[in-house]
């Protein structure tokens, strides 16, 4: 039943290129797949969905498709929920359709795969399947210099990606499989390999979240892409790599993130506080939403760092925690790009000194705006304030006040300050663009279209209920 | 049937063609090009049944040539498939070729002096299917210079270009350079070993006192080896030979004459990487040495490249440089990867899925607007969607996508120098692998991003079934790879 999942997207471009309508085939292919992930939600412990067939003897791989635990159904929950919600999204430049609802149609069953695979082998294998899609659509459809960031995503997604490699490869050695599911039961690793094969993992899985300061690709990358590029990629594709930590390197290799806790911690304050402020700085709404989806995995950062803190020892909040924060940023960033575009679309701007005044002639899109503005700060109520509470918790719970605080501790406290930040950027953007009075370029705006509404009101939809009763997602994972 | 029919079959179905073109139709060589396809096919047919001296009782089973001349094994069976496939596949090119063949020969326009083309490769694959079984250095020698004599003429083939008759006169005199080489490298080997066996030699390294002249013996055969796979330092010729060369030369240069160099190489080195040998440290040694320049001189140099025939020459360098990685981090096959060996002929096998479907296409592309550069590929995408969709995915292929057969082969490579932990090679076949991403992306780009008024490409009916099969193939392999390790299994 997986296979048929990550297919139907696939099928679904083979039917685009064969000549099928590309808007309408790329919309029931991925709501297809918002039903079929539902269904998973519910009965993924069924033993239907996984499928395993070997492809290699030596080494020995498989093509295996399963949801191991929770984590993995709310990935797949994610996936289907962006995907769907960016086909909707955008609109397509005449004579491009193909290519733009089949690239979304690709980067969706690469994300998907990756996530429900179950072999160490295509769980690399199909996040790659993004990487041809998102350099076409940022190169040919994207705006301002997109171009340069095309190549600079490729060049700098292709070598981390072989950073990944290196480790992997060096991970299935020691433990002796490329069945992730074997692995987790498979003997300690020996520390000293552990060291080695946590700085790949962290330096590869890093590049593709944009771990600073490996993170310079995907601000202008995001700026320039078309809405469903950014979608997908900001709000679904990144967390591969926290989820590939969370997935591998957290159960497998404790003492090798031990090992690395402090430059972690200095890392993801970069993230937090140096992008925070460059987010801050920006001139463009989509410099800013570049920026600050790379802010927003400083947090994520956060809770694998409180796991690494006590190697084997119990943090019962932080998986949760970074788990339900990945949702609730993809879910809220996706909502922001898909939004961004209709601003673009309708005053033809995005450049905060040119607009203003847009909440008068665009109620509903202001409010929408607003809300997953305040989603995105952190605002009681919605998603994200229960992941980044449940992180801040997290990094305390093994605290120690006779020991003094450590570097997580320490590394929390001046994170939280990130919040404050978001708040100043956030707030001053929606000024600038919807309040005030009207400039040129808002003056003839219109209002969020039937169509703009859907998925826009999906998205903040699943972001009151999981930020209303955060048990939705977290009950998955018990 | 024995085992060396097929070499003799190879050679007989050459002559034949020679007749053929003396006595058939002067207008057409198609049909040349035909017949030799179809009797390659069946040769390789035939060497499915080809059998050694193992599994029978037949007087030639006990002659003394297998004993210390030539091979039949599951490496030999591979690699004699290979070479075959290739010249079919080349013949094939060479067929939708004829049009600028015929431009540059005696009487331009018209195909009389075009004939050889089609019966000169099956001369260089008999060349080749003997390389494979070589185990004598001598009969290597030999081997060896029956496919680089057949180059020289396949390279300055259209005799009225400049461009085809500098690349045949670089050809000539680096060939001969390398020559020498090899020549004086087997002299020191047999001067230390005393046999030119090479299923001897390893017994023999033991009783060498000191192993200078024996490594001396052994850089210089590998440099001379190194001018057949395009590993540095002679590596120099094949950037100018490749594009002056007919395009159906190119492909077989770097894909045949490559593979089997890599076969030699192979049979070569097994010996001294014994794990008594005494040597084995140093042998790898330079071998992680020539992987780490050719890496870095392929993959550097190709960045800046703005001709696709010339990117593809470099491209061959920097693959090269991931085989010989791949024998630098030598391990026997095992539970969890497949081996140096398995890898080399791996990564060949995807390499030629890859590189001949490219350069079917870049033929095509020659024709059809008479040139060769990169900017010939512009807009692409809107002018011929099928083959530029197909094209990416071969680009894709050979930057190393993954869930394409070209990233298997590189993740075998991968595996293997990690797990033998060489971390230099590892790290330099990273900044390889990701400057590949830049210049096999250049080509993507062109097709997609730009713009152009130009005709469309139609590929003729050979081309265009050759590069829908490839293609498909390189997809199917990525995602199961498992019969081309059934194949080199034997």
């Amino acid at each position: 039943m997986l296979l048929l999942i990550v297919l139907l997207p696939l099928l679904a471009f083979g039917a685009i290129l064969a000549g099928a309508k590309a808007r309408q085939t790329a919309v029931i292919a991925c709501g297809a797949n918002l039903a079929l992930g539902l269904l998973a939600a519910f009965t993924w412990k069924a033993g239907f969905w996984n499928l395993s067939l070997p492809v290699l003897s030596a080494p020995a791989i498989h093509l295996s498709l399963g949801l191991m635990d929770g984590m993995s159904v709310i990935m797949l929950l994610l996936s289907v929920i962006v995907a769907f919600a960016a086909v909707l999204t955008g609109q397509a430049p005449d004579g491009r359709e193909k290519l733009y609802y089949g690239s979304s149609l690709l980067i969706a069953a690469g994300a998907i795969g990756a996530f429900v695979a179950t072999d160490l082998f295509f769980f690399y294998a199909f996040h790659e399947l993004a990487l041809i899609p998102t350099f076409l659509m940022i190169g040919m459809l994207g705006r301002g210099e997109n171009k340069a960031a095309a190549w600079k995503i490729t060049i700098y997604l292709g070598f981390g990606s072989l950073v990944l490699l290196a480790g992997l490869v060096w991970l299935a050695s020691a433990t002796g499989t490329f069945d992730m599911v074997a692995m987790q039961e498979s003997t300690a690793i020996d520390p000293a390999a552990q060291k080695g094969i946590a700085a790949f993992l962290i330096v590869g899985f890093g590049i593709l979240v944009s771990l600073f300061p490996f993170h310079s690709w995907a601000a202008p990358a995001y700026a320039s892409a078309p809405a469903p590029t950014a979608m997908l990629h900001a709000g679904v594709l990144k967390k591969f790599g926290l989820y590939g930590l969370l997935r591998l390197a957290v159960p497998l290799l404790p003492e090798g993130l031990h090992a690395w806790l402090v430059p972690l911690c200095v890392l993801l304050l970069g993230n937090i506080l140096w992008v925070g402020f460059v987010t801050i700085s920006q001139k463009r709404l989509d410099g800013m939403l570049g920026n600050s989806s790379v802010m927003h995995m400083g947090y994520i950062f956060l809770a694998i760092a409180a796991l690494a803190a006590v190697p084997g020892g119990e943090n019962a909040w932080a998986v949760p925690a970074a788990v339900l924060l990945m949702f609730a940023h993809g879910i809220s960033i996706a909502m922001l790009f898909g939004l961004a575009d209709k601003i673009e679309r309708t005053t033809g701007t995005l450049d905060l000194d040119e607009l203003g005044g847009l909440g008068k002639a665009a109620p509903s899109l202001a409010f929408l705006f607003g809300l997953v503005g305040m989603a995105s700060i952190g605002l009681p109520g919605l998603a994200n304030f229960a992941g980044e509470v449940m992180v801040f918790i997290a990094s305390f719970k093994n605290y120690d006040p006779a020991a003094g605080m450590g570097p997580v501790q320490i590394t929390c406290i001046l994170a939280i300050w990130g919040v404050v930040i978001s708040a100043i950027y956030m707030l001053r953007a929606y000024r600038k663009v919807f309040q005030g009075p009207f400039v040129k370029a808002t003056e003839g705006a219109s209002d969020l279209s039937l169509v703009d509404r859907v998925p826009a009101v999906l998205l903040a939809v699943v972001l009151l209920a999981v930020g209303l009763c955060p048990n939705l997602l977290l009950s998955l994972l018990r | 049937m024995p085992a060396f029919y097929l070499e003799a079959l190879t050679v007989v179905l050459g002559l034949v063609l020679l007749m053929l073109e003396a006595f058939g139709p002067a207008h057409s060589k198609r049909l040349i090009g035909l017949f030799a396809a179809c009797g390659l096919a069946l040769i390789l047919v035939f060497g499915f049944f080809a059998v050694g001296p193992g599994g029978t009782e037949a007087s030639w089973a006990s002659w003394p040539m297998w004993e210390n001349f030539y091979a039949f094994d599951a490496t030999a069976r591979f690699y004699k498939a290979f070479a075959l496939v290739c010249t079919i596949l080349v013949i094939l090119m060479a067929i939708d070729f004829r049009s600028v063949l015929s431009r540059f020969t005696d009487d331009p326009g018209s195909e009389a002096g075009t004939g050889e083309f089609f019966a000169l490769p099956v001369f260089a694959c008999a060349g080749m299917m003997w390389m494979a079984s070589a185990k004598d250095l001598a009969g290597a020698f030999v081997a060896l210079e029956l496919v680089t004599i057949t180059f020289y003429v396949l390279v300055a083939y259209m005799r009225r270009n400049v461009g085809s008759l500098e690349a045949g006169v670089k050809y000539l005199i680096l060939g001969a350079l390398s020559t020498g080489f090899l020549v004086y490298g087997i002299a020191w080997v047999y001067g230390t070993t005393g046999t030119m066996n090479l299923d001897a030699i390893a017994g023999r390294l033991d009783e060498i006192e000191s192993p200078i002249a024996l490594l001396f013996g052994i850089a210089l055969v590998m440099v001379a080896l190194g001018f057949k796979i395009g590993a540095v330092p002679m590596q120099m010729w094949i950037p100018d030979v490749y594009q002056g060369a007919p395009t159906p030369t190119t492909a077989f240069l770097s894909v045949g004459s490559k593979a089997a160099g890599f076969v030699l190489l192979l049979r070569f080195v097994e010996p001294f990487l014994g794990e008594s040998s005494p040597i084995r440290g140093q042998v790898l040694a330079l071998l992680l040495v020539i992987a780490a320049a050719t890496l870095l001189f392929g993959n550097l140099a190709a960045i800046a490249q703005t001709n696709f025939k010339r990117l593809l020459a470099y491209s061959s360098i920097a693959n090269a440089g991931f085989i010989v990685l791949a024998l630098a981090a030598w391990k026997d096959g095992g539970a969890t990867d497949p081996g140096s060996k398995a890898t080399v002929g791996f990564y060949l096998a995807t390499y030629l899925l890859m590189t001949l479907a490219a350069f079917f296409v870049l033929a095509q592309v020659r024709v059809q607007q008479g040139s060769e550069e990169i900017d010939a590929f512009d807009g692409l995408g809107k002018r011929s969607p099928l083959l530029a969709g197909m094209m990416t995915v071969i680009m894709a292929a050979l930057a190393g996508v993954p869930l394409t057969a070209g990233f298997i082969g590189k993740f075998f490579v991968f595996s293997l120098a990690v797990r033998s932990e060489l971390w230099w090679g590892v790290g330099i076949a990273f900044v390889g692998a990701a400057a590949g991403f830049y210049y096999y992306f250049k080509l993507i780009r062109a097709m997609w991003w730009n713009e152009s008024d130009a005709d469309p490409i139609e590929l003729p009916k050979i081309s265009r079934v050759s590069v829908i099969a490839l293609t498909s193939a390189v997809v199917v392999i990525g995602v199961w790879p498992q019969p081309i390790l059934w194949l080199m299994k034997g």
